[in-house]
């Protein structure tokens, strides 16, 4: 049963909760027991048609030429849908908030760019005579080379996955290769550093697996609009997706939706919306288009792959004072998500610890596999593995526990994390003292006194100097590393741009990006009543007397801060999406 | 294509209709009939959401050719509760939250339905041996587990 | 030409529209043939109904066992008799799966599937095909399995066994990665019959170590013979791989089903769960 732990944090909480803690009957669940719940295919229609893909069978392939005039003479066969019959035939979601370039075709047209990519749309009067109509569709592929690997993908020769990005990698503000992230000098933190842990990790795809599979059915409705139900996890995300790939007027669309079954981050990339409407537009009538439990498991989008390096720099009495960081997005053939994922990763690192030097470069690369998509905390759960497994094998090397290390290098409330927000709410080291409470792990004593509320802040606040480099620059010709360029003074909250970015999507006749909020610069709070936390030496043994408090170790230093005073020129403004800041 | 008639009752009330040779009683019931109590999962008997009784026996209606339903009984989880009032397992499953997304429940339910019909009181292990033909994604099955025993608990359940 | 249904009622008037019609296939519990119908990989052609009630019957004279081909899980499930074959019947599918799938359809699924034939073929079972009109024939079940492949093989109207003395000589194990059901990542059967603390006759099965179910015979020779001991269970292991070819698929790889047989083969022979 939930346990609440209300002695935690009791300051900072108003008790009186009137629903969280206490059971409440659910509106939907009559309808769920009663199987009267309205999921998108739970919706009777006359005349209603049925919508299958011919998918490519291979990795990679151009396309030379497609025959359906079989298929479009089969029995029950209404309408056969090619690429040149979706208007817009290419798409990219976060296009929505000007993010990223169009590079997804609804139907492939000159090539395939994963196995089980659609390229024709068969609708039949029943579910059977598409599926025969389906084999009857001749498509005459010549297969190229493609690239599995994160890696060599971003290889200089390697197959080009994506047209739209040649180089196999996200382009991030029309500058580098990969999301950036500078922060303290981690180089020279190494140099110091008594111990270096260095290693690799991977997670494979995952498939979401929903017991629901992605579907929509789409019907013509009065006023020239068109019903859609969906099992959209985003209603309003899949019906402005819909609405840019088939050129209508949001208002011609009316979604249905809400009783999603099952999703869990698969359901957010309008796999079938836009086909089953413009079905529903050609024919006239209402068309269902649902994935099959395979195309569900192989062809659903999955949550992507994942490979992370991650070097840490150790001080004897177990402070981390670097973290670097370099990763890689398995997209798959498009972007969908995936470039979003890695700022949210970027953002995140270096974890929930307070590291005074931390460099990341987080790439989002083009693979001939199926694309990726969002799945519960996509961007973070997979660093998030990489990190603390990396953080047991620090412990191991400094000697230390690994609860102790934890709690030593948590972050605290006040500390400025290295995307240069200060961290607030913070709860790791509550969190770390109750699994050893619940699992009988012996703390010490020094460890059982730490708390979040204190000790963080003051010079923990402190944006250090930080070195910055042109690794990953677009166009150079050597990009993957490169000298340092640049030191930025300490307490520099913003990386200057040394020209304004072009908005992507501006070739797209979307020249003026969309508002984004406003936030006053960061300007340090003057410490606290109690003293700046100074992480205790670790003592091995319990028994031993505590450390005194005399002489402890000094913050890892920063390199020596330019003379130059952090210069702000008016307020900053950036989206934490699609991170372009703009004056 | 030519179709072939079908006559069957569906939770006790006589229905007719016309089905493709190659239509799996699944599809009769959602598209033909407007039942939508089981759902679409798999396709391949993986995953349960069809789940109905024929003829008082647990079967997967995807599995199930329409055409060989000629005469039999089809219930779904349309035909569980009496009027207004909920069978004790639908009352269970709403009391112990063993429903999130819903969508694998009237399978689920059915499964139950027929377990304790030939085993009111069943152990643990045969519950879950009881619903291990059913996928649920988003429970983790103990709030499923839970209600079954309880309605087992609740006596209300009869020997069918 | 779409799906057209035929129904027979007799298993010879089944058989003869089956030689009469490469195309067509025989629809007895439904999970195989209505996936490939669902899926699309069956578009036309006629499927079989046999309405015989012979073909569902179980037949048990002593130690003699014959299962019609129709005979479902569950059926063998509410039989006392045939108790030794319930771990085999139980590990198919859950609940519903049961009361569909049918003896005869187990023979003709695919690998990783097809659990219940591997405890047949440690039983050595005799398949009952019928070619035509006329009387069936019995043919061994390796050599079944040997042909499976191929087409025109017959109509399967029922499966003989002889059950051993004792119940506990035939051992079954199914290991799969979800419980208390999931697709094999293999299984295995042994028939251990026992005289004088030593073991006499074995016969030793594998479910998706191959295409099909296979004998093991290197692990019954090392078994013949010998006391159930740790040096007898030792020398299983070094040999119970030979023979096999495991697939990758879904659930594993062929590197981890040759990792993990012995391991399970072992704890088999040991009667440790």
């Amino acid at each position: 049963m939930l346990e609440f732990r209300k002695d935690l944090f009791a300051a900072e909480r108003d008790d009186n909760l009137n629903v969280v803690g206490k059971g409440a009957q659910r509106q939907d669940m009559p309808g769920h027991v009663t199987g009267r719940s309205p999921f998108f295919d739970d919706h009777a229609f006359e005349g209603l048609l049925h919508l299958k893909v011919v998918r490519s069978p291979h990795h990679h392939a151009r396309i030379r030429h497609i025959d359906t005039s079989a298929a479009e003479r089969a029995p029950g066969v209404k309408r056969v849908l090619r690429g040149a019959d979706v208007p817009v035939n290419k798409n990219t979601l976060l296009s929505l908030i000007n993010f990223g370039k169009d590079d997804e075709p609804t139907l492939a047209v000159s090539k395939v760019s994963y196995k089980g990519e659609p390229v024709v749309a068969i609708i039949a009067e029943t579910e059977h005579q598409a599926l025969a109509a389906r084999a009857l569709v001749r498509v005459d592929y010549e297969v190229i080379p493609h690239v599995f690997d994160v890696e060599e993908a971003l290889k200089p020769g390697a197959p080009v996955v994506n047209e739209t990005y040649p180089n196999n990698y996200f382009d991030y503000h029309d500058r580098y290769d990969h999301s950036k992230l500078r922060f303290g000098d981690v180089e020279r933190a190494f140099a110091g550093a008594d111990f270096i842990v260095d290693d690799r990790y991977q997670m494979s795809p995952i498939e979401h697996a929903p017991t629901e599979t992605n579907g929509s059915i789409a019907a013509p409705e009065q006023n020239d609009r068109f019903v859609v139900h969906s099992c959209a996890q985003g209603l309003f995300f899949s019906l402005g997706t819909a609405a840019k790939i088939l050129n209508l007027e949001s208002n011609r669309l009316h979604f249905v939706g809400g009783t999603v079954g099952g999703g869990f981050g698969g359901k957010v990339d309008s796999l079938t919306e836009p086909l089953s409407i413009l079905g529903a537009m050609m024919t006239g009538q209402p068309v269902r288009y649902v994935l099959d439990r395979e195309e569900e498991m192989l062809y659903g989008s999955p949550r992507g792959a994942e490979r992370i390096y991650i070097k840490d720099g150790i001080m004897r009495d177990g402070r981390i004072v670097a973290r670097r960081i370099r990763s890689y997005f398995d997209a798959g053939a498009y972007t969908r998500l995936s470039s979003y994922a890695a700022i949210k990763c970027t953002a995140h690192l270096p974890g929930p610890y307070t590291i005074p030097n931390v460099s990341a470069d987080i790439y989002v690369a083009y693979t001939n596999r199926c694309p990726s998509t969002a799945m519960r905390g996509f961007g973070i759960t997979a660093v998030d593995f990489a990190l603390e497994v990396h953080m047991d094998k620090g412990a191991e090397a400094c000697g230390m526990d690994p609860m102790e290390f934890r709690i030593l290098n948590a972050y605290r409330d006040g500390d400025m994390k290295a995307h240069r927000r200060v961290a607030k709410n913070t709860a790791l080291i509550e969190c770390v003292q109750v699994v050893a409470d619940k699992t009988g792990w012996p703390l010490s004593d020094q460890a059982r006194r730490q708390s979040s509320l204190t000790g963080g802040g003051g010079a923990r606040a402190d944006i250090p100097a930080t070195v910055l480099d042109d690794n990953g620059r677009i166009g150079r010709p050597e990009t993957r590393t490169g000298p340092v360029t640049e030191t930025l003074p300490a307490g520099t909250m913003r990386i200057p741009m040394t020209k304004q970015p072009i908005m992507e999507g501006s070739a797209e006749a979307r020249p003026t990006p969309p508002a984004v909020p406003q936030y006053e610069p960061y300007r340090p709070t003057p410490p606290a009543n109690q003293p700046a936390y100074q992480p205790q030496p670790y003592q091995p043994t319990p028994t031993a007397p505590p450390p005194t408090q005399a002489a402890p170790p000094s913050p890892p230093s920063a390199p020596p801060p330019a003379s130059a005073p952090p210069t702000q020129h008016g307020a900053v403004r950036f989206s934490s999406v699609f991170g372009t800041r703009r004056r | 294509m030519a179709k072939v008639p079908v006559q069957f009752r569906l939770n006790g009330s006589d229905r007719a209709a016309f089905v493709a040779p190659a239509d799996n009683l699944l599809t009769l019931l959602r598209r033909g009939l407007n039942e939508f109590g089981p759902k679409y999962g798999c396709g391949q008997g993986t995953c349960g959401t069809c789940t109905v009784l024929i003829d008082g026996e647990l079967q997967l209606s995807c599995l199930t050719l329409a055409a060989t339903c000629e005469g039999r009984h089809v219930e779904t989880v349309s035909g569980m509760a009496n009027g207004p009032t909920l069978h004790p397992i639908q009352q269970a499953f709403m009391e112990h939250f063993a429903a999130q997304c819903g969508f694998c429940t009237p399978g689920m339910l059915t499964a139950a339905r027929a377990l304790l019909e030939a085993n009111p009181t069943p152990s643990r292990e045969e519950v879950i041996d009881g619903i291990s033909g059913n996928i649920c994604r988003c429970t983790g099955y103990e709030a499923i587990i839970e209600a079954i025993l309880a309605a087992a608990r609740s006596g209300q359940v009869r020997r069918a | 030409m779409p799906i057209e249904i035929r129904t027979a009622s007799t298993a010879s008037e089944a058989a003869g529209l089956l030689a009469g019609d490469r195309q067509a296939r025989l629809l007895s519990g439904g999970t195989l043939l209505m996936r490939d119908l669902n899926e699309g990989r069956l578009t036309d052609g006629v499927l079989v109904r046999l309405t015989d009630p012979a073909y569902r019957q179980i037949g048990v004279s002593g130690s003699r066992v014959e299962l019609g081909a129709g005979v479902t899980m569950a059926m063998i499930l509410k039989r006392r008799e045939l108790a030794c074959l319930h771990g085999a019947a139980r590990a198919i599918g859950g609940p519903a799966v049961r009361n569909m799938a049918t003896v005869g359809g187990n023979l003709f699924a695919e690998t990783p599937y097809g659990d219940f034939t591997v405890a047949l073929l440690a039983l050595d079972a005799q398949v009952m095909v019928l070619q035509g009109y006329g009387a069936p024939r019995a043919v061994g079940l390796e050599e079944f399995l040997a042909g499976r492949g191929r087409a025109s093989s017959g109509l399967v109207t029922a499966v003989q066994v002889t059950l051993p003395q004792n119940p506990l000589d035939l051992r079954f194990r199914k290991v799969s990665r979800v419980r208390p059901k999931g697709i094999a990542v293999l299984s295995i059967a042994a028939l251990l019959p026992t005289s004088g603390g030593r073991v006499t006759g074995a016969r030793v099965a594998y479910g998706a170590m191959a295409p099909t179910p296979i004998r093991a015979k290197a692990v019954e020779r090392a078994l013949d013979g010998k006391a159930l001991d740790a040096a007898t269970i030792a020398a299983v292991r070094a040999v119970a791989t030979e023979g096999t070819r495991p697939a990758t698929d879904a659930v594993a790889s062929d590197w981890y089903r040759r990792e993990v047989l012995p391991v399970h083969l072992a704890r088999l022979l040991s009667g440790q769960e």
